[in-house]
């Protein structure tokens, strides 16, 4: 058994106005050492594989099919055996 | 006139355009359930605004899966018409079937209000729309975005249907609506279904869905 850990951002060209907010809230607090800050989300997944190089490739091609909407999204995937 | 419109669940817009092509435009609506295919070719096909499997992971994105999808894609891609409005556009871009995204709102607010839609001369949809329309808009992901690339070519090929007057959510260029580059499909965020009759206090929603019904 394997598990994928995905974390999913908006890439950098697009406009994060949730990550935007959340800056401005801590700044408002005089927080000004933090410079950039993006929301993004994180997906975890068990996967039922024979080895790490198949549990990467389903993965990955779930992450390019639902989970990622690579107009406006980039995600890192890692996978670990459980 | 027979019109499909298709029900994910979590659509709630769904009766709303059906009953007004029934009442004004005499259409025969049939009601697709997500799970059903179709293999008929009625005039239009229209996924409906609400908020298709709970709008979770992203607004639009679990619907393209369903097997009522796979029909609309076959189908578009035969030239059928496709109306995609609110919801039903985030789908159709989605789906692949228009190009781009949508965004949440820049203000990270919901919006409902009328909005003044410029439809775009160039454009073989909106060339038969008069003027300045005021349509709904009730959508709290409507921003639209694509690459500089894709944008310039949407813009070169006539391909932006409407524009609002004044952006009220972030989309680039001000787009509040496109269509793919036969000009069979359309995506638009505001609700023509929803400024139709007197009772509703607008009737410039009549207009869009008249230039769509035409053969």
């Amino acid at each position: 058994m394997f598990v994928a850990k995905i974390n999913v951002t908006l890439k950098e060209s697009v406009l994060d106005p949730q990550g935007q907010t959340v800056l401005r809230t801590l700044h408002d607090q005089g927080k000004n050492l933090i410079s950039d800050l993006r929301v993004g989300k994180y997906i975890e997944m068990k996967i039922d594989a024979s080895s790490q190089a198949d549990a990467e490739i389903s993965a990955k091609e779930i992450c390019e099919s639902l989970l990622v909407n690579q107009v406006i999204e980039t995600y890192r995937l890692v996978v670990e055996k459980v | 006139m027979k019109v499909r419109v298709v029900t994910f669940p979590g659509s709630n817009c769904d009766k709303d355009v059906g009953s007004v092509l029934e009442s004004e435009f005499g259409a025969k609506v049939d009601y697709t359930w997500y799970k059903e295919s179709f293999s008929d070719t009625p005039d239009l096909v229209v996924l409906p605004g609400g908020f298709s499997f709970g709008d979770y992971l992203r607004c639009g994105a679990m619907a393209k899966f369903s097997n009522a999808m796979e029909s609309v894609v076959k189908y578009a891609n035969q030239g059928g018409k496709v109306l995609g409005v609110c919801n039903g556009f985030q789908i159709l871009t989605e789906s692949g079937l228009l190009p781009g995204a949508l965004l949440h709102n820049r203000t990270l607010k919901y919006i409902c209000k009328d909005v003044d839609l410029i439809p775009v001369s160039e454009n073989k949809i909106a060339k038969g729309i008069k003027g300045t329309l005021s349509i709904p808009i009730a959508h709290g992901e409507g921003a639209y975005f694509a690459d500089a690339n894709t944008l310039e070519r949407l813009e070169k090929n006539g391909q932006v249907v409407f524009r609002y007057k004044q952006n009220p959510n972030g989309s680039l260029n001000d787009i509040a609506g496109i269509c793919n580059e036969a000009g069979n499909v359309l995506g638009m965020m505001p609700h023509p279904e929803r400024a139709i009759n007197p009772y509703t206090g607008k009737m410039d929603g009549k207009q869009i869905l008249e230039v769509l019904l035409k053969k």
